[in-house]
């Protein structure tokens, strides 16, 4: 604690060098959490839109392979080597035997809903106006478990969609582009004919090639607009935990024979983008924290070279080699602490700050204000980097601090 | 300190035998400063060294308060041999059996003249309560009652002066080892603050060695060394 009191008192006798040092520490800190939050709370609100519309995990085709997998194993019975090969796997489309399946999924404990879906498409008409859309035929209780469809509903209600066999549900820029009503009669053409719908709601999910393509329908409706009786659907599969997709679409595919594909491998572009932008941001604002770290090397080496004086005298009444190195470091860990306390708490006025910004975003998901991720990772990782730059920079001038021998400095002074 | 040489000397004294010490000044030529010195200074007096700039004068003090090894010889404190302890221990020595006071009286300006008194306290775990008593009743003592809380760098030269002495004395160290306390001060001053050195050596029972230029305080002193190129004369 004599160290500690003795390093408070040498920091607030030199103020100006010292508040530079914190400043850079503060600046750092701050933005590198306001980026962060940025960055991942539009990565974030990214993934929740895809999870809500398509789901964690997709399972489409069954394949058959000819050629099976290679695998080689040890005389222990072990196996050494496995190959699995889908060159020449051949692909029947949709899922065969949709029941089993649906059945053997949720004998999964990781999966939280499963959505059948048959997906074809046809053309809208209202009379003056037409639209080609994709249609998306599904059980709503089903869907409602796989999806955030409900929550996506802008106008009408899902209940609405439930009570009307004949109804359908919109994209939001369909429902634009077609200049309609909540409860309008519309005509779906293709497929094996015509049918007469009823608009029962519109949904955006914000992603704007869903919004101006996609309709549901009802399962039963959709199997005989497209004239499927049977088969040709997908399955749409929630997880309680997301992030275990990737393992298990694995796992799915080789159990089940269909093609399972998760969320991160569907969205890998976007998802590389959000990554590249928040490691570029990570890096860039760590920037601030190594010049401020080399600001701080540089005051405390000055210090060092000032309090050489001082330093002799502590040696001389019993202070010893560790003491005056914890004194330096004590200084470093001082500007260090109110550093990231003062960063953070800019950090935090700064985030909400620019959370109220307004800013209308349509293309990938749908917002209208900036979107930040409040997460305490990205003030322990600002603490964590400015703590390495902090210590290194106090570390070398305490060393240097601790090697001077008392004898020589009184020796040179007088 | 566990190597005892059981000679026979005073109890208590500091006592340097045949002591020599030199260094490096570049890679090759090395300069010898002490050659072969040998000193006893008794508690309750004090013992003074003169002689002319480069002697050796300070270098001797410094190997005396453990801040320097020797390169031959002896350093024996109430007879036990001390050049060759662990850094650790000549540290605690420092701390516990040794009080310097320098020239330029070397407070730290960030700190109040108590601050500075009771920093060897401090250091050898002395609760901080009983410290700023000791600390106080020492600057007391040494007529800086008022001075006590006043920042260590607006105080008069001899205040200063006051202030280190207060700081080595405050362990009640067996040995107080004074560089020039006095070059630094007027003839007034200079009286004064022998004085104070002779009362606290007779009063605490301290050997004091003191360095210095001045003949008149050398000529006052218990007990008086003169130095010239390394050797040391009665």
């Amino acid at each position: 604690m004599l160290c500690l009191e003795i390093a408070w008192r040498f920091v607030i006798a030199r103020k100006r060098p010292m508040i530079l040092s914190l400043l850079g520490i503060v600046f750092g800190v701050s933005f590198f959490v306001i980026t962060q939050a940025q960055t991942s709370g539009f990565e974030q609100f990214f993934i929740r839109t895809i999870l809500g519309t398509n789901g964690a995990i997709r399972i489409s085709d069954q394949f058959q392979d000819p050629l099976g997998t290679v695998q080689k194993s040890g005389k222990d019975g072990k196996v050494k080597f496995i190959f699995h090969s889908r060159e020449d796997a051949l692909y029947q489309e949709g899922v065969h035997q949709p029941d089993l399946v649906r059945v053997a999924l949720m004998d999964y404990p990781e999966i939280s809903g499963v959505s059948e879906i048959i997906e074809g498409t046809g053309i809208l008409h209202t009379g003056s106006r037409k639209k080609t859309v994709q249609i998306n035929g599904i059980r709503w209780v089903d869907h409602l478990q796989a999806s955030d469809l409900n929550g996506q509903i802008i106008q009408g209600t899902i209940d609405q969609f439930a009570s009307d066999q004949m109804g359908a549900l919109l994209g939001s820029r369909i429902f634009s582009r077609l200049n309609i009503k909540v409860g309008d009669r519309i005509m779906l053409q293709g497929g094996t004919g015509t049918i007469h719908l009823r608009v029962c709601g519109v949904f955006e999910t914000g992603v704007s090639q869903i919004d101006k393509n996609r309709i549901y329908l009802h399962m039963g409706n959709a199997r005989s607009f497209l004239g499927h009786s049977a088969g040709g659907s997908i399955f749409q599969v929630a997880l309680n935990k997301p992030e275990l997709a990737p393992e298990l679409s694995q796992q799915l595919q080789n159990v089940l024979n269909h093609r399972a594909v998760s969320w991160q491998e569907r969205e890998k572009v976007w998802l590389d983008v959000f990554k590249a932008l928040r490691v570029s941001s990570g890096i860039t604002v760590s920037c601030i924290l190594l010049l401020s770290g080399l600001g701080i090397f540089n005051v405390f080496a000055i210090s060092v070279i000032e309090k050489t004086r001082d330093i002799a005298i502590l040696r001389s009444i019993g202070f010893s080699q560790t003491d005056v190195s914890a004194i330096f470091l004590w200084q470093g860990a001082i500007i260090l602490f109110a550093g990231i306390l003062l960063g953070s708490f800019f950090a935090g006025l700064g985030t909400y700050l620019i959370s109220i910004i307004p800013l209308r975003i349509r293309g990938i998901f749908s917002t209208d204000s900036f979107v930040v991720n409040w997460d305490l990772s990205h003030y322990l990782l600002a603490s964590c980097i400015a703590l390495i730059f902090v210590s290194v920079a106090t570390w070398i001038p305490a060393r240097r601090a601790s090697r001077i021998e008392p004898a020589k400095i009184i020796r040179e002074t007088i | 300190m566990n190597q005892v040489n059981e000679n026979s000397s005073h109890s208590g004294s500091l006592k340097v035998e045949d002591l020599y010490f030199s260094f490096s000044e570049h890679s090759s030529s090395v300069v010898d400063i002490l050659k072969g010195v040998t000193l006893e200074a008794q508690r309750g007096e004090i013992t003074s060294i003169a002689g002319p700039s480069g002697c050796g004068k300070s270098t001797l003090l410094y190997l005396m308060g453990l801040l320097e090894r020797p390169g031959s010889g002896k350093i024996l404190m109430d007879n036990m041999e001390v050049q060759n302890l662990s850094d650790r221990k000549r540290t605690i020595a420092r701390n516990q059996l040794i009080g310097f006071v320098f020239q330029f009286h070397f407070l730290i300006k960030e700190l109040t003249a108590l601050e500075n008194v009771r920093l060897p306290l401090l250091k050898n775990g002395t609760d901080r309560t009983i410290a700023n008593q000791i600390s106080s009743e020492l600057l007391d003592d040494l007529g800086l009652k008022n001075k006590v809380h006043r920042p260590a760098y607006k105080l008069s030269g001899g205040e200063q002066q006051r202030v280190a002495i207060a700081r080595s004395l405050v362990n009640s160290p067996n040995y107080l080892l004074a560089d020039e306390p006095t070059g630094n001060l007027d003839t007034q001053n200079s009286q004064a603050v022998f004085e104070l050195l002779l009362l606290m050596a007779q009063k605490l029972n301290i050997a004091v060695v003191l360095v210095t230029h001045n003949e008149n305080l050398a000529q006052q002193s218990d007990q008086e060394f003169r130095m010239l190129d390394g050797k040391i004369f009665t």
